[in-house]
């Protein structure tokens, strides 16, 4: 009667050693089956032999949950993914398909996969494809940018990491000019780079850029003008003039209302025909300033958030200081503010970053755009899943390292205890 | 003696409701004068009048020569004249102690940062915190962060301190602090308007002691006439029931 006992202190010396083995041994009958495609328990009717992990892992779950056993490990183990049946449930079935699904994951991304060659015959394997990446790699990095000419954008973003790199190791008292450079004279210099036509420079017609360095260009533009105008529109939404205030709730509604695809398409189609014979404003300068302006009307709602969350003593505190409306929004209202709502803003650039491909609308090919138009070439049909995978893989990337970014800030900028 | 403050028949209404209703009051240089009365009688409504924090829409306010009006002009250089502290204390959390006392200095009255530093330095030991001024407001106690708000009402120079319930959201132990910060300004020679309910402290400085209900003035008088024999039914009740 005695193996029947509730699991206690008092028979953990016989229950955890069992309860372990017989863990170890579904968990090991699943590994085995998953990697090496042998079935432990074959011996046994199938219908058995298939739940039997199951069984088996559910046993021994059950004989090692004992309370306040004095193992601090086995506590802890209970307490998070053991704490009754139906969580021992879960864990064991967690546990089995993770298992199960490395396999054909590594199988599929490396160990079937073809890296070697150069055209969709060299892939005979059953995984995926690489050569696909290799040999487009270049498109994907640059779009139609001449090859011959490429050392701009690379030259173009090296002086951008050096930059920032630089900036990180620099003392507080220059760290300011690094900012002032970064905002106010590299974009410009950037873009003069790499579209040419002066300085010797020959001239690049913004129709062929594209690839990541489109994403990176469009990205950064959108971020660095959307986040002024968000704020000043925030402002406005807030001001006791009526002119003001009502301009900008028309303007951040009417943006906040439209789907970007609408906006881009508009920019590119409609827009030039309200302007006079003869000007011409190039599509990825409209691009820009569509999905710039499209950003700031929610970037504005984010930052509005912010200022409504502080106490009204702050403006008080600060109007009895003597302040003027601007210096008071400067110096004390939004650093505060903005400070409250990196989340937000973070959430907002990341999914500006991810609203990029959709300039394909326009005919501008951008990571995404470029592997569209790469897998529909005849020589490399049926090459959507590498593209995308990979693409995928880019974009998660960046938006990570801009999420980890915001939080470092985040932490940075506490000063509460 | 000319007067530093003025006010003719101000009233003022939210909405409907009015609160403040003709009042008259004048304050010399130096002078103390504590306000009292029931929650809800305008007393703090009345002295943000007095830096513009609520504009009154009847009467005229006067103060230092300079009529409240609608200009914004008027109201900065008033501002920066009139120094406020607050029942919350509304320090700039995202500051240090010392760049809250700074930041008005440099940037309204354009002093130099080291200036504003010595100024500043000079304040916070003067209110006795200025080993913490490095800290932000979050790392300091109650008593200690309204200190840090008297200093940095008193870096701007002020003619006028203007103090809204500085204790009420304080624990007992720290009342005493504070109050002997604002005894040790009084005893300097400030004009000081002051809302509490500190009666111990209203009798030890004050010239003057006002006593509002329902948003008027109902009792004027010199301190030690006001204790000992208000003259309204209404100020005997109410110093009744706090005394």
């Amino acid at each position: 009667m005695n193996l029947i006992a509730k699991p206690s202190k008092e028979n953990f010396k016989t229950y955890v050693p069992i309860g372990l083995f017989l863990i170890s041994l579904s968990i090991l009958d699943v590994f085995v089956n998953a990697f090496f495609n042998f079935n432990l328990m074959a011996f046994l009717p199938s219908q058995l032999s298939y739940f039997l992990p199951l069984i088996l892992g559910f046993i021994g779950f059950y004989l090692i949950r004992i309370e306040f056993s004095g193992v601090h490990s086995l506590d802890i183990l209970n307490k998070n993914i053991n704490s009754n049946n139906f969580n021992a449930l879960l864990t064991l079935l967690t546990i089995f398909i993770i298992i199960k699904s490395i396999p054909p994951m590594l199988d599929w991304f490396i160990l079937e996969a073809n890296f070697i060659g150069n055209s969709k015959d060299d892939c005979t394997g059953d995984g995926a494809c690489w050569v696909f990446i290799k040999v487009w790699f270049n498109r994907f990095m640059y779009g139609l940018y001449p090859d011959a000419e490429q050392w701009r954008i690379n030259t173009a973003f090296l002086i951008l990491f050096a930059v920032v790199g630089v900036s990180f190791f620099v003392s507080e008292k220059f760290k300011k000019y690094f900012v002032l450079f970064l905002v106010f004279v590299f974009p410009f210099l950037g873009i003069k780079l790499i579209s040419g036509g002066s300085f010797g420079l020959e001239y690049v017609e913004s129709a062929a850029w594209g690839g990541l360095s489109l994403t990176f260009i469009i990205s950064a533009f959108a971020i660095l003008f959307c986040f002024p105008i968000g704020v000043i529109l925030a402002l406005g939404r807030r001001s006791s003039l009526p002119a003001i205030k009502y301009i900008s709730i028309g303007f951040i509604e009417l943006w906040r209302g439209v789907p970007l695809i609408t906006v881009l398409f508009m920019s590119a189609v409609m827009f030039p025909m309200f302007l006079p014979d003869g000007t011409f404003i190039d599509k990825l300068i409209r691009v820009l300033i569509a999905i710039t302006l499209f950003e700031a009307a929610y970037m504005a709602e984010v930052v509005r958030g912010g200022l409504q969350a502080l106490p009204k003593g702050q403006y008080e505190a600060a109007k009895s200081l003597g302040m003027g409306y601007w210096r008071m929004n400067a110096l004390i209202i939004l650093p505060q503010a903005l400070k409250l709502v990196i989340p937000g803003i973070a959430n907002t650039l990341l999914a500006l970053v991810k609203d990029t491909p959709l300039i394909f609308v326009v005919g501008l090919m951008e990571l995404a755009g470029m592997i569209g138009l790469a897998k529909t070439n005849p020589k490399w049909l049926g090459m959507a899943m590498e593209g995308y995978v990979f693409a995928g893989l880019v974009f998660w990337i960046i938006c990570y390292a801009m999420s980890r970014y915001s939080q470092n800030l985040e932490k940075k900028l506490s000063t509460e205890r | 003696m000319g007067k530093i403050i003025e006010l003719k028949k101000v009233n003022k209404w939210f909405d409907k409701f009015q609160v403040l209703k003709d009042i008259d009051l004048e304050v010399a240089p130096q002078e103390k004068i504590v306000i009292c009365g029931p929650s809800g009688s305008g007393k703090s409504t009345l002295i943000r009048c007095i830096n513009r924090l609520e504009e009154h829409q009847e009467g005229n306010i006067v103060v230092d020569g300079t009529e409240l009006s609608e200009s914004t002009k008027n109201i900065e250089k008033i501002r920066a004249e009139v120094g406020m502290v607050f029942q919350q204390f509304n320090l700039f959390p995202h500051l240090s102690i010392l760049d809250n006392c700074t930041l008005a200095p440099i940037w309204v009255k354009k002093l130099p940062k080291k200036e504003a530093e010595e100024l500043a330095m000079k304040n916070l030991t003067r209110v006795q915190i200025d080993d913490q001024a490095l800290k932000f407001p979050g790392q300091l106690s109650g008593g200690q962060q309204q200190r840090a708000a008297i200093a940095r009402a008193l870096c701007m120079e002020p003619k006028i301190m203007l103090f809204d319930e500085p204790t009420s959201a304080l624990d007992p132990e720290m009342i005493k602090e504070v109050l002997d910060v604002m005894v040790d300004l009084a005893k300097g020679g400030m004009t000081m308007i002051v809302v509490t309910h500190e009666m111990g402290f209203a009798k030890e400085v004050a010239d003057y002691m006002i006593f509002m209900d329902e948003g008027k003035i109902v009792e004027k008088a010199k301190t030690k006439e006001f204790f000992e024999n208000p003259k309204s039914d209404r100020t005997k009740l109410f110093l009744s029931q706090i005394l």
